[in-house]
């Protein structure tokens, strides 16, 4: 049976749903069905990353603009497709290299691109012992998901919206 | 050989049973991934370059309190069968201990042990900061290494971007670089069937499972690593705050899949745990699935107070030395000896005999 999605590929995924109380099936060839986010056992990538990595390839060429340091990193010389094949990056310059389509890929792997956690010069500032265990301050932390919010619903991201607006109430 | 009596407890100290809800979680492992600024990841890296790494982190960690008294090991410079033994003791990673398919260990692969903390280097990431706490102990945990990692972050620079966090060579660790896993023992939702639900479950919550060895390990006898998946857009108190309720909430699940067991089907229980007690007691030959299975049969029988007399210590005890590499050794021959299930065997039935004494 050929692929539903490709007509090209044999279909190797039959993929059930239920949508709107009817069942359909897809059949789908084993590269189609990764890019719908469906993995075959023995599709599995070789990295956790892969069908983020698999999408993000597929996307790149429409809708990311090329990186702007060019194809490679200034600093490492690595490039997106070294990443694609390793699932690594080859330094920490890489994330300024390639910013915008890992900013991408961060919000699908995270559902968000702001570090939220201790940050690096507070430790300079205040290495008082467990510091870091405690809550953050709620007003500041308030700031950042009302900025974050603000974000998914420009992107329209309404999973991530609600689920900051939850966080939200709970904080005020 | 290496000697790991040079270690406060030969690094077993999380195995004494002595953290909190430990007749369920065996113990807590908090992992902080960090890199140096300014030096290209471990994957671009020269072997020069690891080097490097190695002395400047070692000598920043000799100047804290925390690690100035640190054992290093270098993986690149021991044998097999010494590098499976720190693996299976939680102490490096599959990857930096080289036990891959590959099976080739990267020069410069090292560790730093003291007490419950450490550091791996030049794994994926430059360090990787971990403690390794017994029993359900995720603020604790966390603590001492948020601790060391403020020492270690005075004398280094740590790759850091504003919007993003701490850098890491992989994006699934960037921002907090935190993972904290939580060892369970979940015999009684796989004897009731609902673990693929509670499972599912996790993963719809943002959490994932793994093996008893972490990363691209499998499950063995009924124990799960539970851990948060995601690193980036909640700050560490979030992240181990939500994973700790969901353990919670999985302890309760197991509890009450117990109860359902003890209630509909307590004959089939009884049977069942004091037949894996029998085995272990008496078999001739036991392969390690065989006895990590049967010593989950053993310590259900005491979580449920079937089984009196067996201590947790004494299972904790088995579960690590009946390990190949760790059998191995004490029995000297090579973890893939084909007389190895029967050392097995006779080494269980000694702890079994001395410790639990002659009756059952």
């Amino acid at each position: 049976m050929p692929c539903e999605q490709c007509q090209e590929r044999e279909a190797v995924i039959h993929l059930t749903q239920i949508v709107n109380e009817q069942v359909t099936t897809l059949h789908l060839c084993e590269r189609c069905a990764a890019e719908k986010g469906v993995e075959s056992p023995g599709s599995q990538p070789k990295t956790p990353l892969g069908s983020f990595l698999a999408a993000m390839g597929e996307e790149l060429p429409e809708q990311v603009p090329a990186p702007r340091t060019g194809e490679t990193c200034s600093r490492c010389g690595g490039s997106l497709q070294d990443f694609r094949e390793s699932g690594r990056l080859g330094c920490p310059d890489c994330y300024r290299s390639f910013e915008v389509p890992l900013r991408d890929l961060l919000r699908r792997l995270h559902g968000s691109t702001h570090h939220m956690g201790e940050r690096y010069a507070d430790h300079e500032a205040a290495p008082a012992p467990g510091a870091g265990a405690a809550p953050p301050e709620d007003r500041h932390q308030a700031a950042e998901l009302r900025e974050q919010l603000r974000l998914a619903v420009e992107t329209e991201n309404f999973e991530l919206a609600a689920e900051l607006r939850d966080r939200l109430r709970v904080l005020e | 050989m290496i000697d790991l009596s040079l270690l406060t407890d030969g690094g077993v100290g999380w195995l004494d049973a002595s953290g909190p809800s430990s007749h369920l979680v065996l113990s807590t492992r908090i992992r902080l991934a960090r890199n140096l600024a300014g030096r290209v990841f471990q994957g671009r890296n020269s072997e020069t370059e690891r080097e490097d790494i190695l002395q400047i982190v070692e000598g920043a960690a000799r100047d804290t309190v925390l690690l100035r008294r640190a054992i290093k090991f270098r993986l690149d410079r021991l044998e097999r069968t010494e590098r499976q033994l720190l693996h299976e003791r939680h102490l490096v990673s599959k990857e930096l201990a080289g036990l891959d398919a590959d099976g080739r260990v990267r020069s410069g692969a090292s560790v730093l042990v003291q007490d419950r903390l450490g550091v791996m280097l030049n794994e994926e990431d430059h360090l990787r900061l971990q403690g390794l706490h017994s029993g359900f102990a995720l603020d604790a945990a966390y603590a001492e290494v948020d601790r060391l990692d403020a020492e270690l972050g005075q004398r280094l620079a740590f790759a850091f971007h504003s919007e993003f966090g701490y850098l890491t060579s992989c994006p699934t660790n960037v921002g907090t670089g935190l993972r904290a896993s939580v060892l369970i023992h979940l015999p009684g939702l796989v004897l009731t069937k609902e673990i693929s639900k509670v499972l599912q479950g996790l993963a719809q919550v943002g959490l994932t499972f793994r093996g008893l060895y972490g990363e691209g390990s499998e499950v063995v006898g009924n124990f799960f690593q539970l851990s948060n998946q995601t690193t980036l857009g909640s700050s560490e108190y979030e992240l181990l705050d939500h994973l700790g309720k969901m353990v919670r909430q999985v302890m309760d699940y197991e509890e009450q899949a117990r109860q359902v067991l003890l209630r509909d089907a307590p004959a089939i229980i009884e049977d069942k745990v004091w037949r894996a007690y029998g085995l272990l007691r008496y078999a001739r030959a036991l392969s390690f699935e065989e006895s990590m299975n049967l010593l989950s049969g053993v310590r259900l029988g005491v979580g449920v107070s079937l089984i009196p007399d067996v201590g947790m210590y004494t299972l904790n005890k088995l579960l690590v030395y009946t390990q190949p590499a760790h059998l191995a050794v004490a029995e000297g021959v090579v973890p893939n000896d084909p007389e190895l299930p029967v050392r097995r065997a006779q080494f269980v039935r000694k702890v079994l005999e001395s410790e639990v004494g002659r009756r059952g």
